[in-house]
């Protein structure tokens, strides 16, 4: 086994500092060493045909050419132990009850701003805070049905969250056919290594959201549908492969209307309500009337439907402020506002740059940070110090001064590696983690795994598929 | 006082309507100052598809057009009690927070003529609001005249002020700006009012309410230079007349009869308010 | 399900079917042509080009010379030919895609595979050499996605959607070939019995792909009534028109099954199958072809647009 040293001393998932195999991935590396050589690689090859047949692929904005494209899949699964999968669930279930707890609060009485934890100026200015939510409760009392949170680890018991996608997370399907594509690839190492089921995903998430139906639902199953862009919008691939695996139907807001009192698609047999809608288009587009004027994504009426009690929105609207990067860094006082616990699950340290001491830092050490937007995401409008020019710095420096409460900004990381298959062996590459998390009346669901996004680039820190990340197939080992 | 009220608008629309919704915030809720005795909507072109309060407290109908129909009637009828409390509505109810009354809209958002129109204010506006709001009021009727058609549902504060001229709904916007430019919470309330000697009115009536500590919210009504009294029933309150709009005509899809430029959508208001005898 | 994906996959399979009987087409045109001196080769091409409505779109251009090399491309992969078999099967895909939901994997990754294998086939210019496997290359697909769907769906509403499109499709491509072609099955015409003739009706059956079967159930004896009523009123012929409607009855019976209903689609395709069986070729051609294939053409568009209506293709 080859392996390239890390260019700064990360914490190698797989190794040992001394070159031994870490416990969680013993079983992996000897089912690894009785492989013929070129195997994996030609396993890669096949992957690759596979995706594209199946058309698992996402588009880029702005790619002129690529209207759909690959993310690259590294066949070399992600592990972690179940001791260690123990301690995030712990930490996951307790920071997803705070952010219902916050969004029902944020939307009521607003006890954590009387109560000074979080700023008033936080809400007053952001515009992801949803007026028309205030006073209104979702049923089953859910705001997020589905949250995905992401994780990085720094050590062997170093997980941060870095990020908290608490409005449409995606990223479940690869999740999901990940898994399907390394059983499909390697059936023998599931023999040999005892890796906790994720296929049943797309099945708890529809228990999930059918518990969640409205006031108006009268009979014996929801009817759920899983409202979709259109086939141009990136993630199509997902909403299409979710509600196939649902068994619900893929609606546009073309299919939808207000129809006796509910919102109702239009079938080849006439127009039938809908009890619960998992939306995947933004709430800026989900209904003309209350919102962008202009949208043909949504459909108009449907707030007052809910307000009515006519339906069930998941995730509700307005949930985006519980996840904006500013609110993010008072995550630790939510968790414990809420919960009357400590935090399990740290913040990764983030300074404030509305706040003047934590821009003047920031400002004196623009080069070994990362400068996010607060309300930007995929990794778009941000800085990452350590690795840009110092005229690229001093151009960020002038943004960031003329709208400091525009930006956060965090330590580079040390992120965690895996070692990724390269023509040349296996080469560690920086890793995280995105845990998929349901939420019903019945309580906190989080299937066990999630998405591993891998940066690809010797050195690199960013994983996001928009710029050149990839993915793993994430394994918790059975006890 | 008793009100009686009768209200009806009716859309005359270019060709049949293939499909349409309309959002009515037609229905007064008991309150200080006012006690509903009897109300009803009825359409004629449209069926009811839900109700429900929204984030300001209002009761909101939304109505779909009955496709084919050619024109909609939507008539509000009813018997409200009214008392004289001095413009004052009282404490801040619901759950939306005051800071957002004080935040501008695009109908409302301040330029040069609201900084003109409030200064000098600055320093009264932190510690006396409410006379502030009277002296606001009174710069407000001087410098936007009461004047029917020179201004439509979608001017702003900003292009009244400039135009001088404007109607209530105007007026309120002003008001409104201007009292959030001084760090006032302000509100639009739509509503009715009394006219003596007039039985019939070409449309509803618009003011603004200003947030004073201690009273909480209290009207002013710069087109008759008063703060309402028992004449004044309130219908819907929100940020601007966007959110209190009494009929808000939406995504309205017709299949024009010919496409000539002349065949638009016609609206017409049938509006009577009078006093009756108490039971 | 959603009137939308009833719309998508009626398409979806209208598209392929269209896409493989213009392989047919240009296949038969080619042949045709190689057997002509220039100017009647020409005159095939151009007649390939009206048969398809693109007759005014190739002119624009490439002005009225018509030669087989521009006319395949244009036919087949002209970007400016928003009708050209790639942007068929494009659309194919595009359709597959939006009702990715109501198709099982295996009709997906057939769809998919075709338009993956005929772009990268048609990136380039199509030459004579490469026709032959290009067109093959187009029906192997469509075969396959056939297959694909024959083996995997569940018989439900979808599946008759997707059958009730291609019948429709197939039927109108049948009938456009016939309308193209029809002088040449005139008896007045037919009196002449020159070899020349031979080759002519051989080429309207190729078309279609029915050379073989004609052969096989005539002993080869040709002679324009005998085409002519096969396809239209042979039953036992997949192209024929007669078989179609077979095809439509029986589809949209079983949807009419399913919903527990039936629409005025029924009722104009029970017209026309009526219609259809009560027609002799003798009174076809007393009445004359093109005035014939007309009035069939209109049904069967009248029948396409009563569906969509019907199930609420669109709002």
């Amino acid at each position: 086994m080859t392996s390239e040293l890390p260019a700064e001393p990360s914490y190698d998932e797989m190794l040992e500092p001394d070159g031994t195999v870490r416990p969680a991935y013993e079983g992996y590396r000897r089912w690894l060493e009785a492989q013929p050589a070129g195997h994996l690689r030609r396993k890669g090859v096949e992957a690759e045909a596979f995706f594209r047949r199946t058309g698992i692929t996402f588009n880029v904005y702005g790619a002129a050419d690529a209207e759909e494209r690959l993310i690259p899949f590294d066949p070399v699964p992600r592990i972690i132990t179940a001791t260690q999968w123990r301690k995030l669930s712990r930490g996951i279930d307790q920071r997803v009850r705070a952010i219902n707890a916050f969004l029902h609060d944020l939307y009521h009485r607003q006890e954590i701003v009387r109560a000074g934890r979080v700023p008033e100026r936080l809400l007053r200015d952001n515009a992801a805070y949803l007026p028309q939510m205030a006073g209104f409760t979702p049923p089953g009392g859910v705001y997020t049905h589905i949250v995905g949170i992401d994780l990085v680890r720094t050590g062997e018991d170093d997980f941060m969250v870095l990020e908290d996608n608490a409005r449409t997370p995606s990223g479940v399907s690869y999740m999901l056919e990940n898994r399907e594509t390394m059983m499909a690839m390697f059936p023998e190492l599931f023999t040999r290594v005892r890796v906790r089921e994720v296929s049943d995903y797309p099945r708890r998430l529809a228990r999930s959201l059918a518990a969640c139906a409205p006031a108006a639902f009268a009979g014996d199953k929801p009817t759920v549908a899983v409202l979709t862009p259109g086939i141009y919008n990136s993630a199509y691939f997902e909403h299409a492969f979710l509600a196939d695996q649902m068994g619900a139907e893929l609606v546009e807001g073309s299919d939808l209307k207000v129809e006796g009192g509910r919102v109702a698609m239009r079938t080849t047999r006439g127009w039938q309500p809908v009890d619960v809608i998992y939306r995947r288009v933004d709430d800026d587009f989900l209904d003309p009337l209350s919102f962008n004027p202009s949208s043909v994504l949504g459909v108009a009426g449907i707030m007052d439907v809910y307000r009515a009690g006519g339906i069930t929105i998941a995730n509700a609207p307005g949930t985006g402020i519980s996840d904006d990067k500013a609110i993010y860094s008072f995550m630790p006082e939510i968790v414990e506002f809420y919960t009357g616990e400590k935090p399990i699950l740290p913040n990764v340290p983030t300074w404030r740059c509305s706040e003047p001491d934590a821009l003047a830092y920031v400002l004196d050490n623009l080069a070994d940070l990362v400068v996010k937007e607060v309300h930007g995401s995929g990794g778009y409008g941000m800085l990452i110090g350590p690795t840009s020019s110092k005229r690229e710095i001093a151009a960020f420096s002038a943004k960031l001064r003329a709208r400091p409460d525009n930006y956060i900004a965090q330590p580079t990381l040390s992120l965690s590696t895996v070692p990724i298959f390269t023509r040349a062996g296996l080469a560690p590459r920086h890793v995280d983690l995105r845990p998929f998390v349901l939420v019903s009346p019945h309580g906190i669901d989080i299937t066990p795994g999630g998405l591993t996004r891998v940066a690809l680039k010797k050195g690199s820190l960013v994983v996001n598929s928009s710029q050149g990340g990839g993915t793993k197939d994430s394994w918790v080992l059975d006890d | 006082m008793r009100l009686s009220i009768d209200h009806a608008t009716t859309y005359q629309f270019a060709g049949p309507v293939r499909q349409g919704l309309q959002r009515l915030r037609l229905t007064p809720a008991t309150a200080r100052g006012q006690t509903v005795i009897a109300w009803d909507i009825a359409c004629d072109g449209a069926v009811v598809e839900v109700g429900f309060d929204d984030e300001y407290g209002n009761r909101v109908t939304l109505v779909s057009l009955t496709p084919g129909a050619e024109a909609v009637t939507i008539r509000a009828q009813g018997l409200v009690e009214t008392r004289d409390e001095a413009g004052v509505t009282g404490r801040h109810a619901g759950y939306l927070p005051l800071w957002h009354f004080a935040r501008e809209t695009a109908l409302t958002a301040p330029g040069v003529g609201v900084g003109a129109l409030i200064a000098g204010l600055a320093e009264g506006a932190a510690h006396d609001r409410l006379a502030t709001l009277h002296v606001l009021s009174d710069r407000v009727a001087a410098a936007v005249t009461y004047a029917p058609g020179h201004t439509d549902v979608a001017t702003t504060a900003e292009a009244a002020l400039s135009a001088g001229r404007g109607v209530c709904q105007d007026q309120a916007h002003v008001l409104i700006a201007a009292a959030r430019a001084l760090g006032i919470p302000a509100r639009y309330v739509s509503g009715y009012l009394l006219i003596d000697g007039r039985e019939t009115q070409e449309a509803g009536h618009g003011w603004a309410e200003g947030h004073v500590d201690g009273l909480g919210w209290v009207g002013f009504d710069v087109a008759n230079a008063i703060c309402p009294d028992d004449r004044y029933v309130r219908l819907a309150v929100g940020r601007d007349y966007l959110d209190a709009a009494p009929v808000k005509g939406l995504t309205t899809a017709v299949s024009p009869k010919d496409r000539t430029a002349a065949a638009r959508d016609r609206m017409a208001i049938a509006l009577s308010v009078t006093a009756v005898s108490g039971a | 399900m959603l009137g939308r994906s009833a719309n998508g996959i009626f398409w979806l399979f209208r598209y392929l079917e269209r896409a493989e009987n213009t392989a047919r087409l240009i296949e038969a045109g080619f042949r045709m042509a190689l057997t002509r001196d220039s100017g009647a080769a020409s005159e095939e091409w151009r007649s390939v080009l009206v048969t398809l409505g693109l007759h005014a779109a190739f002119a624009a251009r490439h002005g009225e010379d018509v030669t087989g090399a521009q006319v395949f491309n244009f036919v087949l992969r002209d970007r400016d030919n928003p009708a050209s078999v790639l942007a068929m099967i494009e659309m194919a895909r595009t359709n597959a895609r939006m009702v990715r939901t109501g198709i099982t994997r295996e009709v997906w990754e057939a769809v998919n595979e075709s338009w993956m294998k005929l772009k990268d086939m048609l990136a380039r210019p199509v030459t004579e050499a490469r026709l032959r496997d290009v067109l093959d290359a187009v029906r192997r697909q469509a075969t396959q996605v056939r297959g694909a769907m024959e083996g995997t769906m569940l018989r439900n509403d979808i599946y008759y959607f997707a059958r009730i499109g291609t019948a429709v499709e197939r039927a109108d491509n049948t009938a456009r070939i016939l309308d193209v072609k029809y002088y040449v099955l005139l008896p007045s015409l037919s009196a002449v019995g020159s070899s020349l003739d031979n080759v002519q009706w051989d080429n309207v059956l190729r078309a279609v792909a029915g050379e073989r079967a004609y052969r096989w159930l005539n002993a080869g004896q040709m002679d324009p009534r005998g085409i002519a009523r096969f396809l239209i009123l042979d039953e036992r012929f997949p192209r024929a028109l007669a078989f179609c409607y077979d095809e439509l009855s029986t589809n949209m019976a079983l949807l009419a099954r399913e919903y527990g209903f039936e629409t005025e689609a029924h009722a104009i395709q029970r017209q026309g199958q009526e219609w259809l069986a009560r027609l002799t070729i003798e009174a076809i051609f007393e009445q004359g072809l093109h005035q014939f294939i007309g009035e069939f053409l209109a049904c069967n568009h009248r029948l396409a647009q009563q569906i969509q209506r019907d199930y609420r293709f669109v709002e």
